[in-house]
């Protein structure tokens, strides 16, 4: 029998969760004592019980968590899109979020699939387009399910340029289309003409120069980029503008004598990144989804692998539940508008790109960006605060994403679901927001709380699989 | 409706802030529309589509801003550009330092303070998660909570065995580590002795005729009301046991609880006889409190005292029957194992024929308030009850004091007490404290002897009172 030596021999440190008179009682002696402020969780309490009964959940998630940390995101190519999903034919889309059809989807889901069709030569006019997609003429598939995510719509069709992520520790492949820029753009639905002759200079001159700079440079490391980010103020989903910033340095000397294309075509591209902000989105994105998919798959780990909304379902995905979706509405964002934008233009939250939430970033770095926190009452503090919370639904402190304002911090990062459910404390996603009218585009940006709905059918269904 | 397009050069302002500003202008009274903006491209094109006229922005940048107004009067546009002002230089005062979010689980309570205890009084149902979290953690526990199945009551506790960390509970109420109380715990000055309780009130009482023998207690390990069933084993008894037996300070080892199932009193001796130190076992029922204090003060080299009494004349109350009004169950149950032999079977329920001791702590008794060491309403009202009722001759009652329990009592009681006397009634006291409480014991046994009670340190000296009282007054 072991001894109770460190119970016995120490001066007690008391933490209470419960009724305040206990710990009241510990204070009038004079002791300090941290107390929780515990409510009971809203739903699953008894799925709880049985995966803290079953006893394999804290090893499981350590595994699953390690995983995630242990990917080396690099950049490594562009290539198009029906060269690298398998079986993709010319009529595949893959789209944001959970599985979806036609029918059910949002109106800048609508106005994405429009508008690649019309790119990719399926249809002669948006109505066209519209009846052969409600004829069943495209087949619709998440972009989680190809090893890829997409931001907004997500929308990506054959002959898109991808961007391939390789995992400099591991074999692991993730990918992401490129970023269009804001406002009219096929991610946010819009589908004119500048934004189909857009994708097209995209697929002939971004995608191949791009591919050409990379594999004359060598791998981009993409973690060491997005670290450095976070210490320049951004958070990796509403923010990019610094890791954008340190990608064109590193690209700058191949771009202009590494890349075997016309000067114009050189300058384009430069003048093209330099001009977005957000270009470097969907390669953070990249990144987050190369370390969600090395953390996917170990039995009765709660780790939340996947975050994803298609504008109609808001979608989770656990370690512990291999490939099941858990969804519920997608909730409307609360957020700041575009001209004269308001909030009934806009659509139900949408995107893949709360797989930045998912790795550590976004709402969870909100700390380390002080220049969008508009978003949140605008202090600093509010940021601060932000961050600071979802310390508690997270299993780690990511070793390379620091934040200077918290003494760098690593950020929270591997949304446990148990904990979520426990606490009741919700991811804190920031994103943006489409106009809900197929080809608006962008209306605004925002913050939106994942549904619990998802967490708790997903740890329902967790706790089934160790009954 | 009047339109006005400016441009501002080189004011640089970050998208955010200006989406913030195009809403507080949109909020202006006779504002139609309005858009502020870097005059981007996509902006400029954003303007041209809102109908603006875009010849007032030519040759604008990303680095100028740009405002729009649509408005009914000139005076609604003057009061944009102020609103406009006003959001962009509009600094929102700051909360002071990095407040920290408070924590939600007891785990992660104790990762602020370094916790070595965690102290649960969650309800039932979830007392589970938040226990294994903190012996996860390395953290020992203390459930208050009753309601937790046996089955989650096992695996805590063999997760603990297995990795040194104690349970205490569930439905453990109280406790007293290194001379600091848990729940309901009595002020003790630290001493030799260790204790070992599966009852709450049982160590309440063994401390409260310790201390008034001038014998202290360092810690007094609470188990909980399960451990000694057969389904747990006496898990953490025998880990307690184990414990106090290597630890220096202790030199005498008392363990306390109701008569366990006959299997799980033998492992309990056999482990208290491996022990280096004496083991007095008390199962109450086969012996009272007081006779165990004895045994762990001739141990000490020390004489049981006469345990402190405030006596009262109450040889003249009226005859009638004997009425046990408890809040503490062991103290009710160590009542009525001194009370039967004389008296016969003691009812436990209040609508019991003759003599009858309640445990007003009972689950029946204390739904949707609080435990009757806290709140006395119920039982004040059955002492009213009590003196109203012609057959009533003799009330036995229990205080309690120490941290935890209600701040003042015997004020409450008081002049209830004092009615029942007036009304004839023989009143007898229990009172479980100790010297340093923070209710102070003597006064509170000042308060309830002028109201014309008798009050007694040793539960088992009162109920002899009581039951001294009620067979010499026999009504004919």
């Amino acid at each position: 029998m072991t001894n109770l030596s460190n119970l016995l021999d120490t001066d007690p440190v008391v933490a209470t969760a419960g009724t305040d008179m206990l710990a009241d009682s510990i204070e009038q002696q004079g002791a300090a004592v941290s107390r929780a402020d515990w409510q009971p969780p809203r739903a699953a309490a008894p799925a709880l019980a049985s995966l803290v009964a079953d006893g394999r959940m804290p090893e499981a998630n350590a595994t699953a968590i390690e995983r995630m940390l242990a990917v080396r995101p690099q950049l490594v190519d562009v290539q198009v899109a029906r060269d690298v999903f398998a079986g993709m034919t010319d009529r595949t889309f893959l789209h944001a979020g959970p599985p979806l059809t036609w029918e059910r989807a949002s109106g800048p889901m609508r106005g994405a699939i429009i508008g690649a069709m019309l790119y990719e030569g399926l249809a002669n006019d948006p109505d066209d387009a519209a009846a052969k997609a409600a004829a069943g003429e495209v087949e619709l598939s998440p972009c989680h399910h190809h090893g890829a995510v997409g931001p907004m719509a997500g929308v990506t069709s054959p002959s898109m340029p991808v961007a391939v992520v390789a995992d400099g520790a591991g074999d692991g492949i993730s990918y992401s289309t490129l970023n269009e820029g804001l406002g009219k753009v096929l991610r946010y639905g819009a589908f004119a003409p500048e934004v189909i002759e857009r994708l097209q200079w995209m697929d002939q001159v971004l995608g191949p120069v791009l591919g050409a700079v990379l594999r004359h440079r060598g791998p981009i490391d993409l973690q060491s980029l997005i670290a450095q980010a976070l210490q320049m103020g951004d958070d990796g989903h509403n923010r990019n503008r610094a890791v954008t910033s340190l990608f064109l340095r590193e690209i700058g000397a191949a771009l202009v004598d590494g890349a075997d294309a016309p000067t114009d075509q050189r300058l384009d591209v430069f003048t093209f990144i330099d001009g977005n902000d957000h270009f470097m989105l969907n390669l953070v994105m990249a990144a987050g989804k190369l370390g969600s998919d090395a953390a996917a798959g170990v039995p009765a780990s709660s780790l939340v692998t996947v975050m994803a909304r298609n504008g109609t379902d808001f979608g989770v995905r656990l370690s512990g539940t291999g490939d099941q979706w858990f969804t519920a509405p997608a909730p409307p964002v609360d957020g700041l508008y575009l001209g004269a934008f308001t909030e009934a233009d806009a659509s139900p939250d949408i995107g893949d790109s709360t797989i930045t939430e998912t790795v550590g970033l976004g709402g969870f770095a909100m700390a380390a960006a002080p220049a969008i926190v508009g978003f949140v009452g605008g202090t600093a503090a509010g940021a601060v605060r932000r961050t600071q919370a979802m310390y508690e639904i997270t299993l780690a402190e990511h070793h390379a994403y620091q934040i200077p304002m918290l003494e760098f911090r690593g950020t929270p990062t591997g949304i446990d679901a148990a904990r979520v459910v426990r606490t009741g404390v919700l991811p804190q996603i920031n994103t943006g927001v489409a106009g809900k009218v197929p080809g608006t585009g962008m209306v605004g940006a925002g913050l939106v709380e994942a549904p619990i709905e998802c967490f708790v059918d997903g740890i329902n269904a967790l706790a089934a699989t160790v009954e | 409706m009047i339109s006005r397009v400016e441009i501002q050069p080189g004011r640089y302002h970050d998208s955010v802030r200006l989406m913030q500003a195009s809403k507080a202008l949109q909020g202006v009274t006779g504002v139609a529309d309005a858009l502020v903006a870097m005059a981007t491209e996509l902006n400029l094109s954003l303007l041209a589509d809102m109908g603006f006229d875009t010849d007032a922005a030519s040759g604008a940048g990303p680095n100028d801003l740009l405002l729009a107004v649509r408005a009914e009067t000139e005076d609604a546009i003057t009061e944009a550009r102020v609103a406009l002002d006003s959001a962009l230089t509009h600094r929102p005062a700051s909360s002071g330092g990095l407040d920290v979010p408070p924590p939600k689980t007891a785990g992660s309570a104790g990762d602020v303070n370094g916790a070595n205890i965690v102290l649960l009084s969650v309800p039932g149902e979830h007392a589970f998660v938040e226990a294994m979290e903190a012996l996860e953690t390395g953290r020992h526990v203390m459930i208050f909570s009753d309601n937790v199945p046996v089955a989650q009551e096992i695996v805590l506790k063999t997760y603990g065995a297995e990795h040194g960390l104690l349970v205490m509970g569930p439905d453990c109420g109280t406790a007293i580590v290194n001379g600091l109380g848990l729940g309901f715990a009595n002020a003790m000055q630290p001493g030799p002795v260790g204790m070992v309780g599966a009852s709450g009130t049982g160590i309440q009482q063994m401390c409260c005729l310790l201390d008034d023998a001038g014998a202290g207690v360092r810690h007094a390990l609470g188990t909980g009301s399960h451990d000694l069933s057969e389904e747990v084993g006496a898990i953490s008894t025998l880990q307690a046991l184990a414990a106090l037996d290597q630890d220096p300070a202790t030199e005498v080892i008392v363990v306390i609880s109701k008569p366990p199932a006959a299997p799980v009193a033998a492992k309990v001796r056999a482990a208290a006889a491996e022990c280096s130190k004496p083991v007095v076992v008390t199962f109450m029922g086969e012996n009272t409190l007081e006779e165990g204090a004895g045994e762990v003060l001739a141990h000490l080299g020390m004489d049981q005292p006469a345990y402190g009494s405030w006596p009262a004349d109450q040889d003249d109350h009226r005859p009638g029957l004997l009425r046990g009004l408890f809040s503490g169950g062991t103290l009710r149950d160590e009542a009525r194992f001194v009370a039967s032999p004389q008296l016969g079977e003691i009812g436990k329920k209040e609508d019991d024929p003759g003599h009858t001791f309640v445990d007003y702590g009972d689950d029946e008794y204390t739904q949707g308030r609080a435990h009757p060491m806290i709140d006395q309403t119920v039982r004040i009202d059955r002492l009213i009850e009590a003196a109203a009722d012609e057959s009533v001759g003799v009330i036995l009652m229990d205080v309690v004091l120490g941290y935890g329990a209600n701040a003042d009592p015997a004020p409450e009681l008081a002049p209830e007490i004092m009615r029942a006397t007036d009304a004839g009634v023989a009143v007898v006291v229990s009172l479980c404290g100790t010297r340093g409480d923070p209710q102070g014991r003597d006064a509170q046994a000042r308060v309830l002897n002028e109201a014309g009670a008798s009050v007694w340190l040793s539960n088992a000296a009162a109920t002899r009172e009581a039951v001294r009282l009620v067979t010499t007054r026999i009504s004919t």
